[in-house]
């Protein structure tokens, strides 16, 4: 336990160390609309966190608000703060509507740690749904909000959480791009690239610990490979001609690129240090956007080999692509949900560019958005929100849209523009 | 784009001035023989002696050219961009000649080497532009090796969307930016 705990910091500090801090740390997000039935919750201030720098029930609340799931219910003016399930008075918390309530306790711990505990209790029959403890320095605590909003949401929900992953995308301003990560509330962003020459397609690695991307600062697209750990970085594909869409296979061990090295755009696997390259696709038009099943037995992919991009799907051992989209004339970057049983795209009607899913089984599309210039989607790895870039008023920013389409986010920089947006995984073991 | 302009521009002076010639050659048909050299031009006019024949109708001779005529405005070989219609990298009519010129002057130094910049308009999706360059790129090299170029003379990259010479949000803009553009090795 404690060398696990060792790792883990000594993993974080070294994250930390490896990456600087972008010039403007924060996105800011707006939430538009809310889910059919919001659970009704209250998060009552924890005992002594006002001691702390950061007031994790503010990053608790505000993470559970912005899914969208969740009515925050006014948890001030009270006389005293409940730190035990004993100390709380439930027919108060009934009467301000609320059917959740989170209480908590902070206290420092000797060498330099806190514990941060908390219990989730449901009002109507006073009874506790769940409670953890953590021993965390300084530095973890907004992560530690992050983990216990987590929680909540799965014992509320059913679903896995996704508040403390993170986010990658491109921020461009002016002439300047920068290739940051920042948590999924838009908070901490860190540059792990800033190039004079654009960036684009970022990819994490299944274990969160690389980015797989494209850069242009040597005059074409080229595929590197980046630790986000060390700062060091490896080229994975140089050839003649361009080198771009990096997808990472679920084992970490292979990535999908496209290459034209042979003549046109076509898909190509190879290692992650850029040996045994083969050919995956064989065809005189383009395919691009590469994209692994969860299984990793799939590539799903754009193609325009019948005449206009349409997104078809090919075993990983290669044969012959089975076309999947059949609407309209123009349906690109198709990425698997994390349950393998759907896929988020593009698809372009009249001028406009919306985010669809399709379920493979049914073949039934979803379109999710109806108003815009959008691009790049990328599931959350829980599969229940999709992260896109659009354009508003002629500024690139990102936002996310509920896979039932209900609730509505945008995230926007304070200055620039922000596009190419994935969403990392779920760090397994912290 | 400059440079266009400037041939432009450098072909209307020239036509200009061949116009004018004609008429203040004051009585030269009639009944003055006095050689006009320029003189009667007015001062303010630019004292550009007149030439041969604007760019497109140039003769491309047999004799081969040196690097000087990549850089020539009156030469089509100072010419470097290939636009292209909506969601195609199909070489127009327009722009085949610029092509051949292009391709003679490879054949001819077979030294030189090239790279082919394919550009797409801004709208669709990043990676899929990226390939659009590139085709449009290939495309433009296709033509040069039907036209005995060596394979090793050209290379085609694309930039996709990425790089768009014309920042606004309209055909205008997003026209100049459907394009292939030649660059020579050294420049």
């Amino acid at each position: 336990m404690k060398k696990h705990k060792l790792f883990r910091i000594v993993l974080l500090a070294l994250l930390w160390l490896s990456l600087t801090p972008a010039a403007h740390s924060q996105l800011r997000i707006e939430i538009i609309g809310g889910g059919a039935n919001q659970v009704p919750i209250a998060i009552a201030p924890f005992r002594a966190e006002a001691s702390l720098p950061q007031q994790v029930t503010n990053i608790i609340a505000a993470d559970l608000h912005r899914s969208g799931l969740f009515k925050i219910v006014d948890s001030g003016g009270l006389t005293s703060v409940p730190a035990e399930p004993a100390d709380v008075q439930f027919p108060m918390w009934t009467a301000r509507g609320a059917e959740a309530l989170a209480i908590g306790v902070v206290s420092p711990l000797p060498n330099g740690y806190w514990d941060v505990r908390f219990r989730l209790l449901d009002v109507l029959k006073q009874t506790q749904l769940t409670g953890f403890a953590y021993q965390v320095t300084q530095q973890q605590l907004r992560n530690t909000a992050h983990k216990i909003a987590d929680a909540i949401y799965a014992q509320l929900t059913g679903d896995i959480g996704v508040f403390s992953t993170r986010i990658t995308y491109v921020a461009k301003q002016g002439a300047r791009f920068e290739l940051q990560i920042a948590d999924a509330d838009g908070y901490g962003a860190q540059t792990v690239l800033a190039s004079n020459e654009p960036i684009i397609s970022p990819a994490w690695s299944p274990d969160g610990t690389r980015l797989a991307y494209v850069s242009f600062e040597r005059k074409k697209p080229i595929v590197y490979i980046q630790s986000l750990l060390t700062g060091n970085r490896t080229v994975a594909a140089n050839f003649k001609g361009s080198n771009s869409a990096p997808a990472w296979s679920p084992d970490g061990k292979r990535l999908a690129v496209v290459l034209t090295k042979d003549g046109n755009s076509q898909i190509y696997l190879i290692n992650a240090d850029g040996g045994n390259v083969t050919r995956l696709t064989n065809t005189s038009t383009i395919d691009t956007e590469p994209n692994f099943s969860p299984d990793g037995q799939w590539v799903i992919f754009t193609s325009d080999r019948g005449g206009s991009p349409q997104i078809y799907r090919v075993p990983v051992t290669g044969g012959a692509p089975e076309r999947l989209t059949f609407e309209g004339s123009y349906n690109v970057t198709p990425r698997y949900a994390p349950d393998g049983k759907s896929f988020v795209f593009v698809q372009r009607n009249g001028g406009r560019f919306n985010v669809a899913t399709q379920d493979f089984v049914s073949r039934q599309l979803q379109l999710l958005t109806d108003d815009g210039i959008d691009e790049s989607p990328s599931f959350a790895p829980n599969g229940r929100t999709i992260l896109y870039a659009t354009v508003v008023k002629g500024r690139g920013i990102l936002a996310a849209v509920s896979s039932d389409g209900r609730v509505r986010q945008r995230f926007s920089a304070e200055i620039g523009d922000v596009r190419e947006p994935a969403w990392g995984p779920i760090l397994k073991g912290q | 784009m400059r440079k266009l302009i400037f041939s432009m521009v450098a072909l209307l002076v020239l036509a200009g001035c061949a116009s004018q010639d004609a008429k203040e050659q004051p009585g030269a048909a009639v009944e003055d023989r006095k050689p006009v050299s320029g003189e009667v031009k007015p001062a303010a006019k630019p004292a550009t002696a007149p030439k041969a024949s604007p760019v497109e109708s140039k003769p491309i001779g047999s004799q081969p050219l040196g690097a000087a005529a990549l850089k020539d405005p009156n030469n089509i070989l100072s010419k470097r961009s290939i636009f292209y219609d909506y969601d195609s990298a199909v070489v127009k009519d327009e722009f085949k000649p610029l092509v051949t010129a292009h391709a003679r002057y490879l054949t001819q130094n077979r030294a030189a080497r090239m790279v082919i910049q394919g550009n797409t308009d801004e709208r669709g999706s990043r990676e899929y532009n990226l390939a659009l360059g590139q085709r449009r790129a290939d495309s433009v090299k296709q033509m040069m090796l039907l036209l005995g170029v060596q394979e090793s003379q050209v290379e085609t990259v694309s930039f996709g969307e990425e790089k768009p010479r014309a920042a606004g949000k309209d055909e205008a803009s997003f026209s100049e930016n459907r394009r292939s553009d030649i660059v020579y090795a050294g420049e």
